[in-house]
């Protein structure tokens, strides 16, 4: 069923990271992102990994799900590593006809290798534990100072979770519409690439008439309930940091330190 | 005006304004015209007329979404077309309406029946107590973590009466709110807000084209082309069957056997409501 869905890949399952509060999770995912850009030899690998797998085992999260996300990136993955591999001028080790794989390449492939996987994890460990409104809560506070520079990050955030709410419904739509145009006859399925392109204009003009149609119907529906944008709005589940995100913080603080220091002395 | 009027218009007229690609105005619509009515506190009121009357664009004047052409509309004494009262006046008198699906906001029930008292700046306690005692009037109160998406459609409607009560009005207005519902859904609906208005005393402003749900009201009014046609009690206006079919509107399948037998003689009263009544209008005959 197409209202099953869920949205993300949110894992429910009760976790010392399930439990921090999202906006630990945003700051500590985006630290690692560019600590994995900052570090360039081993030591500074291993203090990464241990720190992922750290997270890894905090999270409760099966492996298999937190691997699954790298079956999307393999092949950027492979072309990466290969391109780095073989186009990277330096002191040749093998040469087999116009191609040459250097020292240097073979240490810059690998090394672009090791920090996709880390990123992709990394990232992989904040969906899989934080539920997609979560995510929304703890960007729209993160990027509250924004407001000094006029960004809506209220609009923003709010336009997010209500998309997050209408992409099932429109999901289920675009099933609906299918299968009425179906059963007029409507082939979505045979042809070439662009007849079957083709064939998704009666699937995509109702879907869109109707898409409009809702957004004029919650427009009034919000205005009814009293909405008037971020001015003045109290919060139902405010974010509020416990004890333990402040451990989480320092936690991170002395991972970025580790990971600077080891740039500076290896 | 006393203090007993929760809702009048006068003279309330309202155009839709037809305009061609250029801008240039094609024609003029007028969905309402010239309205005077007037609802006390507690009452609970049907809006009747089939598609196209002017119900709908009726009711959203009484909530501040559209604002009078010609005419005033006052909501609990006060105007609406002053900018001042507007949302004073969205926060008294709530709205429901018809599509389930395009008035939730929340992907968690609970979230989207904070979602008006979250706009009013009502504090976080406070927005949690209220959102309990809304869900648990309507009978939701065990589905608050759940995603709207795996409801039924009178579970929805539900919700969003919900989301309306938390906000603490006076008045809800319900606009077609069971037209997309089953019947079980339609019954959900019709009893929650009979509900509300026994029991909280919150006045009800029903917009339909049923029947059947407005044999309950205190008061029905019945629109044509933008008039208020027929106004009075549902025993009164249903037992005017043959205007009703003037206006294109049916009475309730008993209503109309009770009026049918009339006609070929049989001695029973007008305005039948339900098949109690019928049934004992027809022991009371006696056999010539």
């Amino acid at each position: 069923m197409l209202r099953d869905i869920t949205l993300g890949q949110y894992y429910q399952t009760d976790s010392a990271i399930h439990r921090l509060d999202p906006r630990v999770k945003i700051v500590a995912t985006l630290v690692y992102i560019v600590s994995l850009f900052v570090v360039d030899n081993f030591i500074g690998y291993l203090i990464a990994a241990a720190f992922l797998v750290l997270a890894i085992m905090k999270s409760n999260v099966p492996a298999k799900f937190i691997f699954k996300g790298m079956k999307a990136i393999y092949l950027l993955l492979l072309i990466t590593m290969l391109f780095n591999l073989f186009l990277t001028p330096g002191e040749p080790l093998v040469t087999f006809w116009k191609l040459k794989i250097t020292k240097e390449g073979l240490k810059i492939a690998v090394m672009m290798g090791v920090r996709l996987v880390f990123l992709i994890t990394g990232s992989s460990i904040m969906t899989l534990t934080t539920t997609p409104n979560q995510l929304t809560d703890g960007m729209e506070s993160l990027m509250n100072p924004l407001k000094v520079f006029h960004v809506p990050v209220h609009e923003i955030s709010m336009m997010m979770s209500i998309a997050l709410r209408f992409i099932p419904i429109l999901m289920e739509e675009t099933d609906k519409i299918m299968k009425a145009q179906m059963a007029r006859g409507a082939d979505f399925e045979s042809g070439s690439l662009i007849q079957r392109a083709k064939s998704l204009i009666p699937l995509l003009v109702p879907l869109f008439i109707s898409a409009f149609r809702r957004a004029g119907d919650l427009a009034m529906a919000m205005e009814a309930r009293c909405y008037r944008g971020g001015e003045g709005r109290t919060k139902m589940k405010p974010l509020a940091y416990k004890k333990w995100d402040i451990f989480a913080y320092i936690v991170i603080f002395v991972y970025l330190c580790a990971m600077i220091a080891v740039g500076i002395l290896f | 005006m006393s203090s007993e009027t929760m809702l009048r218009t006068e003279n309330l007229t309202f155009e839709y304004i037809r305009r061609d690609e250029e801008g240039n105005v094609e024609g003029i619509t007028t969905a309402v015209d010239g309205v005077d009515l007037e609802v006390k506190k507690g009452e609970f009121i049907s809006i009747l007329g089939h598609n196209g009357s002017g119900k709908s664009t009726l009711a959203k004047h009484f909530n501040a979404l559209l604002f009078p052409t010609e005419g005033t509309v006052f909501v609990d004494g006060m105007n609406t077309s002053d900018a001042s009262n507007l949302w004073s006046v969205r926060q008294e008198a709530g709205m429901v309406f018809q599509n389930p699906d395009n008035q939730i906001i929340g992907q968690v029930v609970e979230e989207d029946v904070g979602f008006g008292p979250e706009n009013m700046g009502v504090p976080t306690k406070e927005i949690w107590e209220r959102v309990e005692e809304s869900l648990k009037t309507v009978g939701m109160y065990e589905f608050r973590k759940s995603s709207p998406n795996h409801l039924s459609g009178g579970q929805k409607q539900r919700v969003s009466i919900a989301g309306v009560i938390a906000m603490h009005p006076k008045c809800i207005i319900f606009d077609e709110p069971t037209a997309m519902l089953d019947p079980n859904g339609r019954k959900e609906v019709i009893r929650a807000a009979r509900a509300l208005n026994d029991v909280e005393g919150i006045t009800i402003i029903l917009i339909t084209h049923y029947m059947e749900e407005v044999i309950y009201s205190d008061k029905v009014f019945v629109m044509d082309k933008g008039h208020v046609k027929m106004q009075g009690t549902p025993r009164e206006i249903f037992s005017q069957v043959d205007k009703l079919k003037d206006l294109r509107l049916g009475v309730p399948q008993v209503t109309l056997l009770a009026h049918e037998l009339r006609q070929r003689g049989l001695n029973i009263p007008e305005g039948i409501l339900d098949r109690k009544e019928l049934v004992a209008a027809l022991k009371g005959l006696k056999w010539q």
